[in-house]
């Protein structure tokens, strides 16, 4: 059914030099609907997301993001999804406002339309009394409901949420995921999120998909995996699934390169 | 375009919104200014030099420039260690308008600091041959702003942390002010030192500058000219193909 998937993944993989962060993966998601991509740390899921979203290059395999090829279609891929990644990417020096329309710029929002759907998105995170502050005096919180509301501004088909609850209290936690629940209601935007917090998984996403080790290791719904598993909650379940063992974050080809240079640095 | 100027419009914000960083940067133009030019102005007029000043002045709004266009574009690492160049890689607009939009905010930056210190330099005496100078001399700036820009781009592309920046500071942006001729005349200098010169580009910046407000050139205006719009081009290929290589 490739029409009505929001992204197809195909034998997706990445290597950085020998290490598989990312090992053959496929699934779908469909048009309109919550997903949850869980797994541990170093499972492989920003890599993943970061593929699907066009900041990585995959070693091999196929990504289709509403139809267009992630690789050779970058730009209707770009356009097609907003994004709110797991560490905070707005600058802290510009005021809310400000970080709204240069996104609003990058993306082509013409003037008027601009104008109106900031001051809209910016009423339903409750930060349009705060316009006008520089990011930098901003809480967690609000940092977070910002790049929300950023992500959404040129009206992407599909949201990715990497960690969007991260660090957050659960007042907060519960705020963000009405926000992005009602989205997913009125404006029918599919939503693929990753989280550690599986109750939240378990409330709120349709399909879940576990990763471990680059694989996938189990798809389904919150119920399926319980049943798979004979496991009474998700968290048992997914415990069941990936094991107890506590995991180190792999380090990413970035971090190699961070590590190589240190040694080199040290040598001055 | 709206990429380019909004990218720009960025970095202006962020400069003027930053008081101590403007305030902070000309502390050392106006250290070298005074310590240098009061120095070494009494034996530079008996060794028939002539006005010391009015030769260093140029030599330090350079060097103003120099500072500032390598840390604007060096400020790339900062915007990847603080996430904000995410944002502006998954947007759907290609990597050349980014580089291009960055480079030429640091430039404006960088030449604004140049302006700001030419006329410090009046305080210190410095006189233009003739004030239309200015309008030539802030192109000329522009000039050199871009160049160095798109070098701190360039170098910022392949590093994904502040580690290296002291190589940085002692190893390319030291040398090549100390090394520019913009402290003492190019002229009768050792062969070494003045081989290193030739291969310098600020020294071409520096005679550049001092050929459009006092009229007198080592090099001559039109190599200066040449052999910065030259390097200045080949830098932002090198630039752009490195930046292009980027992954977060």
């Amino acid at each position: 059914m490739p029409t009505s998937s929001a992204i197809t993944v195909k034998n997706l993989t990445r290597k950085y030099g020998d290490f598989v962060a990312v090992d053959g993966i496929s699934f779908d998601v469909p048009q309109g609907e919550i997903f949850a991509f869980l797994g541990p740390n170093g499972a492989g899921k920003t890599t993943t997301i970061k593929m699907l979203t066009t900041l990585l290059r995959p070693s091999a395999g196929e990504i289709l993001v509403n139809g267009h090829d992630s690789v050779r279609e970058q730009d209707a891929v770009r356009k097609s999804f907003g994004i709110v990644f797991q560490d905070q990417s707005l600058d802290e020096e510009l005021t809310a406002y400000e970080n709204m329309e240069f996104h609003g710029i990058l993306y082509g929002v013409p003037t008027e339309l601009r104008e109106r759907r900031i001051r809209e998105l910016l009423e339903i995170v409750e930060l349009w009394d705060r316009r006008d502050n520089q990011v930098k005096t901003f809480s967690g919180g609000m940092r977070r409901r910002l790049e929300i509301a950023r992500g959404l501004l040129h009206h992407p088909r599909i949201f990715f949420l990497d960690e969007p609850t991260l660090g957050l209290d659960p007042q907060t936690r519960n705020q963000i995921w009405t926000y992005i629940n009602n989205l997913n209601k009125t404006e029918k935007i599919t939503v693929f999120f990753t989280t550690h917090y599986m109750e939240e998984a378990e409330r709120f996403a349709k399909h879940i998909a576990v990763i471990d080790h680059g694989n996938i290791i189990a798809q389904g719904t919150a119920e399926s995996l319980k049943k798979k598993t004979k496991a009474s909650s998700l968290e048992d379940a997914f415990l069941e699934l990936t094991g107890h063992a506590i995991r180190e974050e792999h380090a990413t080809g970035l971090d190699h390169l961070r590590q190589h240079r240190k040694m080199w640095g040290g040598r001055r | 375009m709206r990429t380019i100027y909004i990218l720009w419009l960025r970095q202006l914000k962020r400069y003027t919104r930053s008081r101590s960083r403007i305030i902070g940067s000309l502390g050392q133009p106006l250290l070298f200014l005074f310590a240098f030019g009061f120095g070494f102005s009494p034996i530079y007029q008996r060794a028939g030099g002539g006005n010391y000043i009015a030769f260093l002045a140029p030599g330090i709004i350079a060097q103003g420039i120099l500072f500032t266009a390598i840390f604007a574009g060096i400020e790339l690492i900062w915007d990847r260690q603080f996430g904000f160049l995410k944002e502006t890689l998954v947007a759907p607009v290609s990597r050349l308008e980014i580089m291009i939009g960055r480079t030429l905010g640091g430039a404006t930056i960088a030449t604004l600091q140049g302006v700001i210190i030419f006329f410090l330099t009046l305080l210190a005496g410095f006189r233009p041959a003739n004030w239309w100078l200015l309008l030539p001399a802030v192109a000329f700036m522009f000039l050199i702003a871009t160049l160095f820009t798109a070098l701190g781009t360039a170098i910022a592309s392949t590093m994904s942390d502040f580690q290296g920046f002291q190589l940085i500071m002692n190893f390319l942006i030291m040398p090549l002010f100390f090394l520019s001729g913009a402290l003492f005349p190019l002229d009768g200098i050792p062969p070494v030192l003045a081989a290193i010169a030739s291969f310098n580009p600020l020294s071409y910046g520096v005679d550049g500058l001092r050929g459009v407000l006092l009229n007198a050139t080592h090099f001559g205006m039109g190599r200066d000219i040449a052999v910065l719009s030259a390097l200045t081009v080949l830098v932002l290929l090198i630039g752009n193909y490195l930046f292009s290589k980027i992954e977060i």
